[in-house]
C-alpha cells in the first residue's frame, strides 16, 4: 500500500530489552505552561517529562482539563512552554519565534484534526497540496506527491471532489493525506475519530495502524480508552502532570 | 523567493474564490471603490483637461512674444499705481523697431502695435456684436500663431496705405457667412465698410472667457481713422530665441526707458507682460482647484477603503479557524499577511478596473454631450487609477491582515 510515504530514514536504533526504539523524536523536560486568565494563573501544565523515540505509537490520554490539549499544542509546536526545555529531533524548541515553529510544523509535523479542518473551497488535491505550498515546493512536485497521498489513503479516485462532497471518513483520510505528504517526522492526531461514526472511526485507526507499520511516528490525542487501546504507549495526564505511562 | 511566488499565486487564488463564493457581499464592497475611483477618475480627466486648455490657450499668446502694456497680467494690490501711468503709444512701436534695427545683437525682432476696440461688425442681415476688433501692421502675423485658413492677411501696402480691407476670425466668418466665401465681400464695422481679405482658422477660447475667433484686425491707418484717434495701443514684441526671454525682456524694459525719456532713479512706467507671467498667476489658482477637487473626490474612495477594511477584518473573523490550519500546515506571518493584504487589493482592483470602465463611459458621453467642456482621458490616468486601487487595497487591507496574520494558532485553531 504504502509506495509513496517513504518511511523515515533507518537510523541506527539501541534495541534494549525492555524499549526495543529508535532515535529520540521528542525530547520534553519538565515544561509547564500557564494561562493568565484575568486575576488567575491557570496551571495546564506542571512540570511534564516525556520523551517519544521514532517509530513510536503513543497515546496522550486524560480528562478534561487535565493538560491533555496544551500538551499536544506543545508537541505540535504550536504553543511554545512557559519553563522547561522541548527539543524536537535535539533542535532546542523552547526558545524558537513564530515563523520558526511555523517551519518546523511544516516539515516535521504532520497534524490530524477532529473536525479534520479541510479547506472547504478547494478540492482534494489542493487541500493535500498546501503543507507542500508552504514548503516551497514546485507545483508539478507538489500535484506529483499530493496524488500519491491521496492514493496511499485510498482516495486516488477523489481527487478533485471538495470537501462537501466527501463523506467523513474520506474527509478524515484526506486530512490524514495532508499530514503525511512532507514526509514529517510525526503525526499528531487529535481526538481523530471524534466526529465519526465507530465503524468510519476504526477504518481510521486501521489505516493509522499501517502507517505505524510502515515506520511512521505516531501521537494520538485521545480520551477514548478504545481509541487508545490502539496504541503501543499509552500516558495519561491528570491536573496538569504525568499520571502513568504504560508500554503495552 | 520561489516560496514567496507559490504563496503568492496562492493567495491570488484564495483571493478569487472569496469572490466567487461571496458575490453579493464583494460586488457591494467593491461599489464603494468603484464610485470612488469613478469620482477621482472624472476629476483627474477634468483636471487635465483644464490644463490642456490652459496651455492650448497660452500657446495662442506665444512663447516668444513680449507684450507692452499699461497693466501687468498679474493682480496687483497697488492699482492706482498703474492707473495714472501714461498710455502706450502706437508710435513707441516704431521707434522700437529702429532701435532693434540699430542693434545687431539684438534679442528682439519686431515689435507690433495693437490698439482694439469691441465693435459690431454687419453683412447684410447678419450682425455680430462684442467683436474684438484689431488695428494693427503687416507685420502682426510675425507675432501670432493665427494662419489664415483662406485668403491671405493684410499685406504691407495695405497696412501702411489704411486701405478698408480685414481679416476676419473663424466665428465671425461663421456668424456673417453662414453660407457663402467671405472673401472680397464687404463687411460693416461700426458702419464702416471694410473688403475682407482672408479668414482666419479656428484658434479656440482663452481659458473659456473670450473667442480668439470672435476677432476682426484691420490696417492701424483706419482704425485710427475711423475708430480712435487717440493712438492708444500695446505693443507686441517678438523675441528671437525664446530660451533667452528673459535677457530680451531686460533688453525690451531698457529700449523702452528710452522710448519714455526716464532718468535711472524712476522706475518703470509701463509693464511687459509674458505668456509665463500669466501661468504664474493662474498656476496656483489652478493647483489648488486640482488639490481641493482630487481631495473631496478622494474622500469617497476613501469611504470605499473603508468598506474594504470593515470586510477584510470580516473574513478574518470568519476564516479565523482557517486562518489556524493554515498555521499548523506550516504558513508564516506574512504567508497569513500576504494572503489578507491579496484579498483587499483583488477587491479593490476588480472595483478599480469597473469603476475606470464607468468612468470611460462617462468621458465619452460627456465629450459628446458637451463637446466644449474640457475633459482628457489618458493611459497615464488610466495607469494612476490602477495604481491608486492597489494602493488602496493594500492600505486597508493591512490592518486587518496584520491581525490576522498576529493570531495565535492555538486560539485560532480552537476558534468555532
Amino acid at each position: 500500500m504504502n509506495a509513496v510515504i517513504a518511511p523515515p530514514p533507518p537510523e541506527i536504533a539501541v534495541p534494549t530489552a525492555t524499549q526495543p526504539r529508535g532515535p529520540v523524536v521528542i525530547d520534553i523536560e519538565n515544561i509547564s505552561r500557564h494561562y493568565i486568565m484575568g486575576e488567575e494563573t491557570v496551571h495546564a501544565l506542571r512540570g511534564v517529562t516525556l520523551r517519544i523515540h521514532r517509530n513510536e505509537y503513543i497515546a496522550i490520554m486524560g480528562p478534561s482539563g487535565s493538560g491533555k490539549s496544551t500538551l499536544m499544542n506543545m508537541v505540535g509546536c504550536l504553543d511554545t512552554p512557559s519553563s522547561g526545555r522541548y527539543e524536537f529531533n535535539g533542535k532546542n524548541v523552547s526558545e524558537m519565534n513564530g515563523d520558526e515553529l511555523a517551519a518546523i510544523r511544516n516539515r516535521e509535523i504532520g497534524f490530524v484534526f477532529q473536525t479534520f479542518n479541510l479547506l472547504p473551497r478547494s478540492n482534494s488535491l489542493h487541500n493535500v497540496e498546501l503543507p507542500l505550498i508552504y514548503a516551497g515546493i514546485d507545483p508539478e512536485t507538489r500535484e506529483r506527491r499530493a496524488m500519491g497521498a491521496l492514493q496511499n489513503v485510498g482516495l486516488g479516485d477523489r481527487l478533485h471532489h471538495k470537501p462537501n462532497e466527501l463523506s467523513g471518513g474520506q474527509r478524515q483520510r484526506v486530512a490524514i493525506a495532508r499530514a503525511l505528504v512532507n514526509n514529517p517526522s510525526i503525526i499528531l492526531a487529535d481526538e481523530p475519530t471524534g466526529n465519526l461514526d465507530s465503524k468510519t472511526g476504526e477504518e481510521i485507526m486501521a489505516l493509522f495502524e499501517s502507517l505505524y507499520q510502515n515506520g511512521h511516528t505516531i501521537v494520538l490525542v485521545t480520551h477514548e480508552l478504545d481509541i487508545s487501546r490502539h496504541a503501543r504507549r499509552v500516558v495519561h495526564l491528570r491536573d496538569g502532570l504525568i499520571e502513568s505511562d504504560n508500554v503495552a | 523567493m520561489k516560496r514567496f511566488l507559490y504563496e503568492l499565486t496562492e493567495s491570488w487564488k484564495i483571493a478569487a474564490a472569496q469572490m466567487r463564493a461571496n458575490k453579493t457581499r464583494s460586488m457591494l464592497t467593491a461599489l464603494g471603490v468603484i464610485i470612488g475611483i469613478v469620482a477621482v477618475t472624472l476629476m483627474g480627466t477634468a483636471i487635465s483637461g483644464i490644463q490642456i486648455g490652459f496651455d492650448k490657450s497660452m500657446s495662442v499668446l506665444g512663447e516668444d512674444v513680449l507684450y507692452v502694456e499699461q497693466w501687468p497680467w498679474a493682480r496687483v494690490d497697488d492699482w492706482w499705481k498703474y492707473r495714472d501711468r501714461k498710455k502706450i503709444k502706437t508710435e513707441y512701436a516704431e521707434q522700437l523697431n529702429h532701435m532693434i534695427a540699430a542693434s545687431p545683437n539684438s534679442n528682439l525682432v519686431i515689435a507690433v502695435p495693437t490698439s482694439s476696440f469691441l465693435r459690431s461688425v454687419k453683412y447684410q442681415d447678419n450682425q455680430v456684436n462684442n467683436v474684438f476688433v484689431l488695428g494693427t501692421t503687416s507685420d502682426f502675423i510675425l507675432t501670432s500663431t493665427v494662419d489664415c485658413q483662406e485668403g491671405r492677411f493684410i499685406n504691407e501696402i495695405e497696412s501702411r496705405g489704411g486701405n478698408n480691407v480685414c481679416v476676419i476670425g473663424y466665428d465671425v466668418a461663421d456668424a456673417l457667412f453662414p453660407t457663402g466665401n467671405p472673401l472680397n465681400k464687404s463687411v460693416l464695422i461700426n458702419g464702416q465698410p471694410f473688403k475682407v481679405v482672408g479668414v482666419n482658422s479656428r484658434q479656440g477660447t482663452f481659458l473659456g472667457l473670450f473667442s480668439w475667433d470672435s476677432l476682426v484686425v484691420i490696417p492701424l491707418p483706419a482704425f485710427k481713422k475711423y475708430f480712435s484717434a487717440k493712438s492708444e495701443s500695446d505693443i507686441r514684441v517678438k523675441v528671437k530665441d525664446k530660451t533667452k526671454l528673459a535677457d530680451a525682456k531686460d533688453e525690451l524694459i531698457g529700449l523702452m526707458r528710452r522710448v519714455r525719456g526716464l532718468p535711472p532713479e524712476k522706475s518703470d512706467d509701463f509693464t511687459v507682460n509674458e505668456q509665463e507671467a500669466f501661468k504664474s498667476t493662474l498656476d496656483p489658482v489652478k493647483n489648488s482647484i486640482a488639490v481641493a477637487g482630487l481631495f473631496i473626490t478622494g474622500l469617497s474612495l476613501f469611504v470605499g477603503a473603508i468598506g474594504i477594511m470593515n470586510i477584510t477584518f470580516v473574513s478574518v473573523k470568519e476564516r479565523t479557524k482557517e486562518i489556524g490550519t493554515r498555521k499548523a500546515l506550516g504558513a508564516r506571518r506574512q504567508t497569513i499577511l500576504l494572503q489578507f493584504l491579496i484579498e483587499s487589493t483583488a477587491l479593490c482592483l476588480v472595483g478599480g478596473f469597473i469603476g475606470l470602465f464607468f468612468a470611460y463611459l462617462l468621458c465619452l458621453s460627456i465629450a459628446s454631450a458637451f463637446p466644449s467642456f474640457p475633459i482628457h482621458f489618458s493611459l497615464g490616468l488610466v495607469l494612476i487609477s490602477m495604481f491608486v486601487s492597489v494602493m488602496t487595497g493594500l492600505v486597508s487591507g493591512f490592518a486587518p491582515a496584520w491581525t490576522a496574520s498576529r493570531l495565535d494558532p492555538v486560539t485560532a485553531l480552537r476558534y468555532e
